[in-house]
């Protein structure tokens, strides 16, 4: 009996047996949009995707959906009324946008801020740090296709919001921070149920870790993809923990410490390629979780020195009639989400001459393009929900 | 570095196209000629004693009473080493503003020197008017080539941050009505 000879034919199902050679079968580009209304833009960002079948050739970014004259209203109101405009730049993390305004303005009137409103002014910025990690944590989850995590931030940004509405009437927008300090000292029991809540969520770090972080498909999806080295990172002046991701130890808040962060201990987490290579969205993901995890620790070391100080001055007297200088600052600190700067020029009024705000995701979102080359349209979703960009920053 | 050596470091090598050194107060500057702006900016990025590697921001400032156009360039120099457990530094930071005649600003395009420039430039110019020439990203307008707009409309008329910008009553033949108008009530 004759061997059985093994031919090899061409696959049917790839090239329709011989029938279409390969190489020859002409395809066309395709300009997709995904629009200003999209679930997983986070906001108002139209990108532009010009793709090869599922192949993405170029990305462009289109933004100014947002866009809501914020400078132009900079240079018709005092400082201190100004401080509700800077709210609603990142307005997922209000405190620290306010913080930045009112170290940006003292710093060019020259004011001093107390010892306790300094401490309130970091266990404020580090908490709203918490709870935009959460939203990231959460929505990047929902973009990848993860309902679950979802609920489980949001659970945990609720108690947050709860202590902040207890300590200036609001949930989203708080305008707490201002010029010369704090407008309010705490009410009374707000350190305790701090330190309650500190001891709830630290566990739930871990547990969150386990839901997503080490998830099979999560990490399938997110490892390799999208990486920004860190000479990119620094050129396109990413900032946050987008640059952190890239292996660039670089933090404002130890690079340039003020508001007393530097009697505080606190690690900076860098990307360490653990699941593919250093700088890909499941590091950008993952510095956001360890950055949690240092917050935590700040607050039970800020809570603890709150404790040893004295209830009662925390706004300096010339919050409302403050004359600015003729000159000009331009000071950055460490948002969430980057570096949020704010460029103040006075006149020797109450009113800004030009107040200009640098927003952390502006830069970071220019790199789509640079990033979103020759990768699939799915993964496009999952670069632009990395970079965890709030418009409300980038259009200002 | 101190403001006052990066700024001899610059006098020394640009002469008269630093026109204004301003060391004193909350943000140390120098003013330089919009002309020598990019050597200027070569000169600030690759020389090893000033390295500045990162442009922060680049705000646009009006002045209608020196009938001057103003562009802010924030820079600063962090050194350290990729992938290390060492904490990275900030060597110096440092200003230089560059003032253009109102009617007529041009400025070279440093987005081939720091790429983040780029959106930067474009906002100057949406916001500002301040014309930014060679800029990787332009249009061909009726008054040259500019960079595109990036945060109003393509065919958006005027440059909102002016201090004479009227808002405008209509666009493109479209009329519109805003509050500053209504005396009553409109339903």
């Amino acid at each position: 009996m004759a061997d059985i000879v093994l031919e090899s034919r061409p696959d049917i199902n790839v090239d329709g047996g011989g029938a279409i050679p390969r190489d020859s079968f002409p395809t066309e580009e395709m300009l997709i949009n995904m629009g200003p209304q999209h679930p997983a833009t986070h906001g108002v960002l139209r990108v532009m995707l010009r793709t090869d079948g599922e192949m993405v050739l170029e990305a462009v970014p289109h933004i100014g959906y947002l866009h809501r004259c914020a400078e132009k209203i900079g240079e018709s109101v005092a400082p201190f009324q100004y401080i509700p405009y800077t709210d609603r730049l990142d307005y997922v993390s209000a405190m620290n946008n306010n913080l930045a305004f009112a170290l940006a303005v003292e710093k060019l009137a020259g004011l001093e801020v107390s010892k306790r409103a300094q401490y309130i002014r970091v266990v404020m910025a580090e908490l709203n740090r918490i709870a935009s990690h959460l939203i990231s944590f959460g929505c990047y989850g929902l973009d990848i296709g993860a309902f679950t995590p979802f609920l489980y931030a949001f659970r945990e940004r609720e108690m947050i919001l709860d202590m902040f509405e207890s300590a200036c009437g609001a949930r989203l927008t708080y305008s707490y921070i201002t010029i010369g300090g704090v407008t309010e000292d705490l009410p009374e029991r707000f350190i305790d149920v701090c330190e309650e809540f500190l001891d709830y969520f630290e566990p739930k770090i871990d547990e969150y870790n386990n839901l997503l972080s080490f998830n099979h498909i999560f990490v399938k999806r997110t490892a390799n993809v999208g990486v920004i080295s860190a000479g990119d990172a620094l050129a396109w002046n990413l900032t946050g923990p987008i640059l952190r991701a890239s292996g660039v130890k670089w933090d404002l808040r130890k690079a340039q410490p003020d508001c007393s962060y530097e009697e505080f201990e606190f690690d900076i987490p860098i990307g360490e390629g653990a699941k593919g290579s250093v700088g890909d969205c499941w590091d950008r993901y993952f510095v956001r979780m360890l950055e949690m995890e240092q917050s935590v620790r700040i607050l039970r070391q800020a809570l603890a020195k709150l404790r040893g100080t004295e209830p009662g001055d925390v706004l300096h007297k010339k919050n409302r009639n403050l004359k600015l200088p003729e000159d000009d600052v331009y000071y950055e600190i460490e948002n969430p989400r980057g570096q949020l700067g704010f460029y103040i020029q006075g006149n020797g009024t109450q009113v800004p001459y030009r107040v200009k705000a640098r927003g952390p995701s502006f830069s970071n979102v220019s790199i789509v393009n640079h990033v979103c080359r020759n990768c699939l349209i799915a993964d496009v979703g999952a670069v632009v929900g990395s970079i965890d960009m709030v418009m409300g920053e980038v259009d200002r | 570095m101190t403001p006052e050596e990066i700024a001899d470091i610059l006098k020394d090598k640009f002469g008269d196209r630093v026109t204004e050194v301003n060391l004193r107060g909350a943000h140390p500057h120098v003013v330089v000629a919009a002309d020598a702006w990019h050597d200027v900016a070569e000169t600030l990025k690759t020389d090893e004693r000033l390295s500045f590697n990162v442009l922060r921001c680049l705000t646009s400032v009006d002045m209608p009473d020196d009938n001057e156009v103003l562009a802010a360039y924030d820079l600063y120099a962090c050194d350290g080493t990729p992938d290390s457990a060492e904490l990275w530094t900030k060597r110096h930071e440092f200003c230089v503003k560059v003032k253009m005649p109102r009617d007529n600003p041009h400025v070279p395009s440093v987005a081939d020197l720091w790429p983040t420039a780029d959106w930067h430039e474009r906002e100057a110019y949406d916001m500002m008017g301040i014309i930014v020439d060679g800029h990787p990203d332009y249009v061909d307008g009726p008054d040259g080539r500019h960079p595109r707009r990036i945060l109003c409309p393509d065919d958006w008329e005027g440059y909102p941050l002016r201090k004479d910008y009227v808002f405008p009553m209509s666009y493109h033949g479209i009329p519109g009505v805003t509050e500053y108008e209504q005396t009553r009530p409109m339903h």
